[in-house]
């Protein structure tokens, strides 16, 4: 594009994918997706659209119509505060906040969030980390967030995360439950269950 | 009945003041409590972007865990906003996406738990408002916090999508306690616009921009300082105050538990209610 | 033509037609096979199939066969007994007949629409034609009852359906009886300055019709009324209506207002419900300057007299024709009418009930029925538009489908908002010169002429924005937003979120049906829709029927609609009641129950079961009886009966008995 090409703007149905919107439908437990009429309520109602690639609302019809690649890759999902404005304003019933849900989940299976990113770094590492001790440990969680993402702007947290130390609110201790493997009320235990109760293909849980 | 008091995990770190705190105001006020044995975290927001099932398994098995300490129908309180959501989610996803809620149960069974359908999930100002109500809290307070101007700020888990105790739009219970305490609270048109979360921790300046437009309408309403019910507004709230003014200028404005609040009306000391954990000192009453 | 009666003492000589439906039939079932099987069932004399039995040509096999073949039972399989049983029993009855000597077998929404397999699709085909062939055989001859029909009509609601509608009836001589439960007709649309898409002024073309109406020789108009109570039925109803105290004689007072100005109230001090409480009134008052009859009323809840016993009574003293009268009653009068024009019109909807939109929490948050008597010449600012604060705005922003197109609130399109967002927007514009900003999801204009409307507003430089507003608040941003509303919402056509900073904003509520409607729904025994609109009998065939026969439905009691569309259907409501009181007389179906008087215990539990209260007590005889006129054959008394004694013409136990025996004799 960089050399006088000019960038293309029409979509081919070929490029779109025609189940992306029933798999993102069926694991966001929202059929009334498919009710939205593109009014836009979801994106006045949220704090962070201003900051969106794509509204919620787009973000809706481009699901609708099987964007996948450019939904999957927008920042909007990451941005989404899951704070549920958009979910009890909507005038269709449609569970915006759970869509958004689905798309992280469905990004995070097939690895194409922007990698630098650091919101599904956090989700991810938090995800490892509940799973290991059953608590989450704020102080390792974080560092590992900008270890992976951008080292210098730990430097910028430091001061802040001193702060927290000596007023008692983050600890160094690693915080876990009780309960050890094979005993009841084991977290892998649950979990690995959980596992095998999936649906044979592709289910949210892989 | 006891109350089966769920921590969750920023009550334990950045929120301990709010620990702290309710549990002094709750002993203050003869509430019985006892904590969630072995509880584990919620899951939070972050989890359900990876797994969902897993998130409200997750869930569950506290609620398994609740309904065996204290029977079919416990009381669960849950003073996160984060954990009351996804406890409340958890429950209305099991009831009514069968399949999901037989893997879940199927699950905790591997790990001679049994899930507890009826076990009630609460806020402490649900239980403040309705079971103890703000005339017993108006008698108690016994040096009532006159001249305090506070703005209430639920943020948006809690009252969204699940609450049923308040209103989704214009909530008053934290008004309302607050009030019986004897504090003025200022009306404010934000009181449930979202503070960003985590974002502030992820993509800082638009968390910090959220946060910055709470700051400034608190304060030109009037209000001295701003009641929360959620750690992680608390902590964006607050904690971040250095880096707002660092961009947009803006002067300090002190963030308290609305149960630190309480306590000061109960007559609580500072350190008893973590007060002295705060970035923001709250200055004397006028 | 001679009808062949019961126990004549002829053989049973049964015709069977078999009609192919084109292919709706035929595509499934073995049309030949299922008449071979028909011929040789016993008592059959002819069976034949045909492409259309409902055409010309295959009534006239019927008729034909009956001549010929000497025919004294018909036995037609084909569509549903609601499409065609009348056409077929027509049939019948020309070939000379008894019209119930006729069984129908439904073999196409029962079967061919139904079934997957065509050998299945024709083996139940012949079980229906085998059941119909075995129970026909038994049928009874019957007459159809006539009853006389009361001239008179009954219009419930004074808006324009019901104004129309009334005119229309008494222009054609009927003698109507309108009744309005305000105290002054004219519903919402004495509300308006203009209205859409012509600009007509409001008041111009529908005061006249308000005054006629007055004046109608044959209309005897009662507002400040309700119906209290109706019974009989179709052509034959007694109406009781109670007319409330308004505590003014209504045919001494002339309107003159000389007790409004009178009164020691000496300035309006209450809410005024005319114009939703932008004005004040006193507790005597006219509703507003032409209303519909010209005389004054009292509220008691806040007049002086009423509240303490203790007024000086100025308003009494002042009236020269003694027209107050402090000790009015509820007065009940009897009419007797045969048919009913229901036109209750609508309610708007709550806006409260959408918090988001700040109404009745920011004073600058207005709904479209308030605007529109700001906007009106003879509203309480004269057709200034002056915030409550006294401002003239300079930027207005109109949120449409408030309460419409919402799962939380109403599902469904209110239909007119649209419309009349865009005239507001029009004449807000016009007094103002201010900013309008319309907040629209799609923009419904489809009407004769108002496309056009809406090209108009566009070339007036009022602006449009496609999204559906999230909320109205008082939180500002920038320094243009100071002091003002901001409206937040995404333009989708843009895609970026705005924020737009007005004086005014305009609530377009959507219309909800009457919080009344279900108490209404049953004083005239009508159906309503989930939403409580009162339900047609045919959506698209009979827009204008109800379920019960001789009510009509006029204007936005039946579902959201224009002034043009109301009064279109107005006049077909009046035309179809001109057409049952014309006709004279009702004929009423035989299908009635009827009580075997020898079997009858006198244990009245039919008497409480019937819908229709039809049965009565026979106090001498101790036994029920079936008023046949009010009977509507729905068979409840049939099976509530312990003793067997309630039986139904075309549904006794002998001829259901011999349909099954058809059926099994077929397995
Ligand atoms: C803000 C607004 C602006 C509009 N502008 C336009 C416009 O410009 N052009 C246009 O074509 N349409 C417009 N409309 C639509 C218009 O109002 C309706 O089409 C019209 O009023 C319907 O007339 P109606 O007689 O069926 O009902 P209504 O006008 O509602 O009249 C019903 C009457 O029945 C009476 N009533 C109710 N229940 C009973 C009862 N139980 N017993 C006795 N009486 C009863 C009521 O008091 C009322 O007088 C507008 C609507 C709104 C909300
Ligand atoms: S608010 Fe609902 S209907 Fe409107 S655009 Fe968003 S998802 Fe679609
Ligand atoms: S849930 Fe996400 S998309 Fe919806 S309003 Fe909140 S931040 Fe925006």
């Amino acid at each position: 594009m960089s050399d006088g090409q000019m960038p293309r703007k029409i979509t081919y149905e070929a490029d779109l994918d025609p189940h992306f919107a029933e798999e993102i439908a069926a694991s966001a437990r929202g059929e009334q997706l498919f009710q939205c009429i593109q009014c836009g309520t979801c994106g006045g109602a949220c704090p962070v659209s201003p900051y969106m690639d794509l509204t919620p609302r787009r973000i809706i019809a481009m699901t609708r119509a099987g964007y996948k690649a450019e939904v999957l890759k927008s920042h909007t999902i990451w941005l989404c505060a899951s704070c549920y404005a958009c979910t009890v304003a909507c005038p269709k019933a449609v569970r915006i906040t759970d869509v958004m849900y689905a798309l992280k989940q469905r990004a995070i299976r097939d690895g194409v969030y922007p990698k630098r990113f650091p919101v599904p770094v956090l989700a991810r590492e938090f995800f490892q980390g509940v799973l290991t001790t059953g608590r989450n440990n704020e102080l390792p969680l974080l560092i590992k967030m900008y270890l992976k993402t951008n080292i210098f702007k730990m430097l910028g947290q430091a001061v802040m995360g001193l702060r927290l130390f000596l007023t008692g609110r983050i600890g160094l201790k690693q915080e876990r439950i009780a309960a050890r493997r094979g005993e009841k009320g084991d977290l892998r235990t649950i979990m690995a269950a959980v596992d095998r109760g999936a649906p044979a293909k592709g289910g949210p849980s892989q | 009945m006891t109350y089966l008091y769920y921590p969750g995990c920023s009550l334990k770190g950045t929120g301990r003041g709010y620990e702290e705190s309710l549990l002094a105001v709750f002993d203050a006020l003869q509430l019985p409590w006892a904590e969630v044995k072995d509880w584990n975290c919620c899951g939070a927001t972050a989890y359900m972007a990876v797994d969902e099932v897993k998130a409200f398994t997750l869930a569950a098995r506290n609620l398994a865990i609740a309904r065996e300490q204290g029977g079919e129908t416990a009381q669960v309180i849950a003073p996160c906003s984060a954990c009351y959501l996804v406890l409340c989610k958890a429950q209305h996803v099991i009831h009514d996406a069968p399949e999901i809620g037989a893997r879940i149960t199927d699950a905790l069974g591997a790990a001679q738990l049994t899930y507890g359908p009826r076990v009630q999930v609460r806020h402490p100002l649900d239980v403040l408002i309705n079971d103890v109500g703000t005339e017993r809290l108006a008698a108690a307070a016994t040096a009532p916090l006159r001249g305090r101007r506070v703005a209430c700020y639920y943020g948006c888990q809690m009252v969204r999508p699940y609450a049923t105790f308040d209103d989704q739009y214009a909530p008053t219970s934290m008004d309302r306690v607050l009030r019986a305490m004897g504090a003025e609270t200022v009306d404010w048109p934000l009181k449930t616009r979202c503070c960003g979360g985590t974002l502030t921790g992820t993509i800082e300046d638009v968390g910090l921009r959220l946060n910055y437009i709470l700051l400034r309408e608190a304060k030109k309403r009037g209000a001295d300082a701003i009641a929360t019910a959620c750690p992680l507004c608390q902590f964006n709230l607050e904690c971040y105050q250095d880096k707002i003014s660092a961009v947009y200028g803006a002067s300090r404005l002190p963030v308290l538990y609305f149960s630190q609040f309480m306590g000061m009306a109960l007559g609580l000391s500072e350190a008893r209610l973590g007060i002295q954990r705060n970035f923001v000192p709250l200055a004397a009453a006028v | 033509m001679a009808t062949l009666g019961p126990n004549q003492g002829d053989a049973v000589r049964i015709g069977v037609y078999i009609c192919h439906c084109g292919i709706n039939i035929a595509g499934k079932v073995d049309v030949a096979d299922v008449t071979q099987f028909a011929a040789s069932l016993p008592g059959v004399v002819v069976a034949r199939d045909y492409k259309f039995m409902c055409s010309d040509p295959g009534q006239e096999l019927i008729q034909q066969d009956i001549r010929e073949h000497g025919l004294n039972r018909i036995v037609v399989a084909s569509c549903s007994p609601l499409m065609h049983e009348a056409t077929f029993r027509r049939a019948a009855a020309e070939g000379g007949i008894n019209p119930f000597f006729f069984q129908m077998a439904n073999i196409r929404e029962h079967v061919s629409w139904v079934t997957a397999d065509k050998a299945a699709a024709t083996e139940k085909s012949r079980a229906l034609v085998a059941a119909a062939v075995s129970r026909v055989g038994g049928h009874e001859a019957l007459e159809r009852q006539r009853v006389a029909v009361k001239p008179d009509v009954l219009v419930v609601g004074g808006g324009i359906a019901g104004i129309h509608a009334a005119l229309t009836l008494a222009d054609s001589g009927k003698t109507v009886y309108l009744v309005e439960r305000e105290p002054t007709i004219g519903g919402h649309m004495a509300k308006f300055d203009k209205t859409f898409p012509t600009l007509d002024c409001a008041a111009c073309i529908l005061t006249p019709k308000m005054s006629l109406v007055r004046q109608h020789p044959n209309i005897t108009l009662w507002t400040y009324a309700e119906v209290a109570d109706v019974s009989g039925y179709v052509g034959n109803f007694s109406v009781t209506v109670r007319r409330k105290p308004r505590y003014v004689i209504e045919d001494r007072c002339v309107g003159c207002n000389a007790c409004v100005e009178a009164c020691v109230f000496k300035e309006g001090k209450f809410a005024d419900e005319f114009n939703y409480g932008l004005a004040k009134r006193k507790p005597v008052y006219m509703p507003f300057p032409q209303a519909t009859p010209s005389v004054v009323l009292i509220d008691p809840a806040t007049c002086l007299h009423f509240k303490t016993g203790k007024c000086k009574q100025a308003c009494k003293a002042a009236c020269e024709r003694d027209a107050i009268d402090f000790d009015q009653r509820d007065e009940l009068v009897e009419i007797e009418v045969g048919a009913i024009v229901v036109a209750t019109g609508f309610q708007p909807f709550d806006a409260e009930r959408v918090p988001e939109y700040g109404y009745g929490q920011y004073p600058g948050v207005y709904t479209s029925l308030e605007v529109e008597r700001l906007v009106n010449a003879s509203g309480p600012t004269g057709g200034e538009i002056t915030l409550r604060d006294g401002r003239v705005p300079k930027a207005v922003g109109i949120i449409h489908c408030v309460g419409s197109r919402d799962h939380a609130t109403n599902k469904y399109c209110s239909r007119v908002c649209c419309m009349y967002s865009l005239k507001l927007a029009h004449l807000v514009k016009e007094r103002t010169g201010a900013e309008i900003y319309n907040f629209y999801i799609d923009m419904r204009t489809p009407g004769k002429g108002y496309e056009e409307f809406y090209d108009k507003l566009l070339e007036e430089g009022v602006h449009f924005i496609r999204g559906r507003a999230a909320e109205v608040t008082d939180w500002t941003m920038t320094p243009d937003e100071e002091g003002k509303l901001v409206i937040r919402a995404e333009d989708t056509l843009i895609g970026a979120v705005r924020r737009i900073p007005v004086d005014m904003v305009v609530l377009s509520v959507g219309l909800e049906a009457q919080a009344d409607a279900g108490e209404v729904r049953r004083l005239f025994n009508i159906s309503c829709s989930h939403e409580g609109w009162f339900l047609e009998r045919h959506p698209k065939l009979a827009p204008v029927s109800t379920f019960t026969d001789g009510v009509f439905l006029a204007g936005a009691c039946q579902g959201p609609k224009d002034i043009p569309d109301t009064v279109a259907q107005a006049g077909a409501a009046a035309a179809e009641a001109m057409a049952l009181i014309d006709k004279g007389y009702v004929e009423l179906e035989p299908n009635t129950a009827f009580i075997d008087e020898e079997r009858c215990s006198g244990c009245k539990t039919c008497i409480a079961m019937c819908p229709y209260s039809a049965i009565s007590f026979i106090a001498d005889a101790r036994v029920a009886r079936v008023n046949e006129a009010l009977c509507k054959g729905c068979g409840t008394c049939v099976a509530a009966c312990p003793s067997a004694a309630a039986q139904q013409h075309l549904f006794t136990d002998d001829q259901i008995f011999d349909e099954i025996a058809g059926v099994l004799s077929y397995v």
